[in-house]
């Protein structure tokens, strides 16, 4: 899978029987996190990869009015299918799962996650319900056309094969939960002695948030999701009009969990751009105890504002307005993290190197989806553009421009570390600006077109929007290749990169203090942790430690 | 099992121990107890679900609950906290060093709690024989109010009863374990995990049990 290095987690490895000689039981049943993560991250990139072409066969679709290439039926499927594959197999599990896994106990300074055979267990869950999801194309009716939110009650009467996108999203949800103990357990229990909660890197606090809200959200959803299924099996009606249930419900229901979940997937990204702006100013963060407590305030208050989804499914006024109201606050730990890093950059030599890149083109794409969610969260604006492409719009805007993005970031930031190899930079850079123009190209117009009046998820459209959704459709092909030309550079980076050293960039944190690939179980020794994880004088780290190898255990 | 200690020196050269994955005693308890909270959210999500609709339905709530077997209901409370009382006692006898009589309360508790399926199963079998059971024409033709009151109850206990069946597999697995030693009396974690998720099927029932039979 990958090119052996002596002594690394590449060579050695423990599975849940021991060792194993079968190189592909090594991989699939291995309990060392850093494997863990990458068997995430590849199954998690391959079911990125089916539901970008999902949605490059939508834009087709819309890319001139009438019926081009599928029937509204099978749009229907097709956008349910692109979310309920970005959503629950991607970007929720992506940066926890696949980049927390490989760095969180590294940061920190242990020797794997608290429960490893659990971790590997979250992978199996989350490669079934993946499976499970998939195969639902090709039972009864073909996948779920409800949308990745399931209402009620057309989720319970549709012939589609809501039960398996159901179960699956159900399965989906425990993996994730598994993750959240997992890592709210090791952050308290094996972080290196004297490294206190003030103490550890900006990363793991979004992790630690993120965790929380897995655990204390996803079963909500999940319990939401089995209902439903109660309701398509059994026929018992607690979301059915016809039965005196009340839809609503379900919509107040599933928005508990599926709001504090936006920012269970920002806050690790928010994480990941904290990490990058002091290693690329060469200084230490600017409010680094105002971030870490700013990612704790947005979990706390990403629970109290899922009514501004339901500003016009016939809540009281007064509800609305304190929905409303609520929604505002989230703007204010966020604006803090923001003023934080432009503080961090102010005055500083910034290395534009492809990690900051990617996060000040972030910045960018994030800000433009934070303030239109502001205006989304305004009741009287709200009813004017609801479900209307504005929408699609600012959910693109801060997803992607803002999770997504930060994501590639840490792939090019930490590239280095899983492979030990340097990416180009060129090609990167490239990439980058690739991605950037076919971003703006594909979702700027959404606005003026929702602003217009285009409702979202139709499958035609009036004359009036073609002008929209053909720029659309030409950003949507350049924002794939430059997609694909970021994933080639990286791989080619892996493949054939030049030897990247243990710690390329000069940054601070613990990982980048060990050898790149870390060997198995990370530290040789284990360091006494009694600094700041940022700590920059004249441009250099402060602490530079040998935590190379363990005894008996050669690298290199 | 032999504990290798590694230790961390700070500046001083004070000495401060690193906490392993492989043997983390209170790892394993937050773990554990992290999990319980989801339970409780998934439970507690059931019980707001209930709330909204006995608000709506207060008065068919009332009546319909007449329909539920009280004393078969309230047995039921009385077997589950006599088995939670078994459990209790064989962490006990376990961490005494007692690992035969350890392991006679945990029979004893699986025992209590396939009686409490047993009775379980004669109060559904008497309400589907009724023609009571979610999407029933009968149970239709009770009202709104019922359908939901009989709903929230088919799948609050039957949620509940699959927490109990789930239950019963976990200690059957825990008697194996220390069968094979990996549990005992110095290494009872497990043990002690399984009886935290069997005082939570216990309180889940003690909510269950007054919402469901006595507000009749």
């Amino acid at each position: 899978m990958s090119p052996s290095i002596p002594g690394s987690f590449y060579e050695h490895t423990h599975t849940v029987f021991g060792h194993h000689k079968s190189k592909i039981f090594q991989w699939i049943f291995s309990i060392d996190h850093k494997r863990v993560s990458i068997l995430y991250l590849f199954s998690m990139l391959a079911f990125f990869l089916v539901a970008v072409g999902l949605a490059l066969s939508m834009r087709l679709e819309l890319f001139s009015p009438g019926q081009d290439i599928m029937s509204p039926q099978r749009y229907n499927q097709v956008f349910t299918m692109h979310g309920v594959i970005m959503i629950f197999l991607f970007i929720v599990p992506g940066i926890p799962a696949a980049l927390g896994n490989f760095l969180l106990p590294l940061q920190i300074g242990a020797r794997d996650v608290s429960f490893p055979k659990l971790n590997l267990l979250s992978w199996w869950l989350y490669m079934f319900g993946a499976i499970l999801a998939v195969a639902s194309l090709f039972v009864g009716d073909g996948f779920a056309d409800t949308g990745w939110t399931f209402y009620a009650p057309y989720s319970i009467k549709t012939g589609t094969n809501v039960i398996w996108a159901l179960t699956a999203a159900f399965i989906l949800g425990l993996a994730s939960i598994l993750t959240g103990i997992n890592f709210v357990t090791t952050i308290h229990r094996l972080r290196a002695p004297g490294m206190t909660f003030f103490k550890m890197p900006l990363f793991v606090w979004g992790l630690y948030s993120t965790a929380w809200i897995q655990i204390l959200a996803t079963p909500i959803v999940g319990v939401s999701l089995v209902m439903v299924i109660f309701e398509r099996v059994f026929g018992v009606g607690f979301f059915d009009p016809t039965k005196g249930g009340d839809p609503v419900l379900f919509e107040h229901m599933f928005w508990i969990y599926s709001h504090p979940a936006v920012y269970l997937m920002i806050l690790p990204a928010f994480g990941i751009a904290s990490e990058i702006v002091p290693t690329f100013c060469r200084k230490p963060i600017f409010g680094y105890r105002s971030i870490a407590i700013s990612s704790a305030m947005i979990a706390g208050v990403g629970y109290l504002v899922w009514g501004h989804h339901m500003f016009t499914s016939g809540i009281s006024d007064m509800v609305k307005l304190i929905f409303s109201l609520l929604t505002f606050f989230v703007a204010i730990p966020t604006g803090v993290k923001f003023f934080d890093w432009i503080a961090t950059m102010y005055k500083a030599s910034i290395d534009f190197k492809a990690p900051m890149v990617w996060t000040v083109g972030t910045f960018v794409t994030f800000i433009i989806g934070g303030l239109t969610g502001l205006i989304l969260g305004t009741i009287g604006v709200n009813v004017y553009f609801h479900d209307t492409y504005f929408v699609v719009a600012h959910f693109h805007y801060t997803m992607l421009g803002g999770v997504a993005f930060l994501m590639f970031a840490g792939f090019h930031y930490w590239l280095p570390k899983f492979t030990g190899r340097m990416y180009s930079e060129k090609h990167a850079i490239r990439a980058f600006y690739t991605v950037f123009v076919g971003f703006n190209l594909l979702w700027f117009p959404m606005f003026l077109a929702g602003a217009f009046g285009m409702p979202r998820r139709y499958f035609d459209y009036l004359p009036e929007f073609e002008i929209y959704h053909k720029l659309s459709g030409v950003g949507s092909w350049i924002f794939a290749i430059g997609i694909v030309y970021m994933l080639v550079t990286l791989y080619r980076g892996w493949r054939y990169g030049e030897p990247a050293g243990p710690n390329p960039w000069n940054a601070t944190t613990l990982e980048w203090q060990i050898p790149s690939p870390p060997q198995l179980e990370n530290f040789g020794e284990i360091p006494y942790v009694d600094f700041k994880p940022y700590e920059y004088k004249n441009g250099e780290p402060v602490h530079r430690m040998d935590l190379s190898v363990k005894e008996g255990q050669g690298h290199g | 099992m032999d504990k290798k200690v590694e230790v961390a020196y700070d500046k001083e050269g004070n000495a401060h121990e690193i906490v392993d994955f492989n043997d983390d005693y209170i790892g394993a308890k937050i773990g554990f107890w992290l999990f319980l909270f989801t339970e409780v959210m998934i439970f507690g999500s059931m019980f707001l679900i209930y709330a909204f609709y006995l608000f709506q339905f207060d008065e068919a709530f009332v009546t319909s609950s007449g329909g539920l077997n009280l004393f078969l209901g309230g047995t039921n409370t009385v077997i589950l906290l006599i088995s939670a009382l078994c459990m209790g006692l064989s962490l006990v006898k376990l961490r005494n060093g007692d690992v035969l009589t350890c392991k006679r309360y945990l029979w004893l508790t699986i025992v209590l709690a396939v009686v409490f399926l047993g009775i379980k199963y004669v109060e559904w079998n008497t309400e589907i024989s009724h023609g009571i059971y979610p999407g029933s024409a009968h149970l239709a033709s009770m009202g709104d109010g019922a359908v939901m009151f009989f709903g929230l109850y088919f799948s609050i206990t039957g949620l509940h009863g699959l927490h109990i069946i789930l239950g019963i597999g976990t200690m059957l697995w825990v008697l194996g374990l220390i069968r094979s030693q990996k549990i005992t009396p110095k290494n009872f974690v497990i043990l002690e995990n399984t009886a935290l998720y069997w005082d939570l099927v216990h309180l889940v029932w003690v909510f269950v049990f007054p919402l469901f039979y006595l507000i009749y």
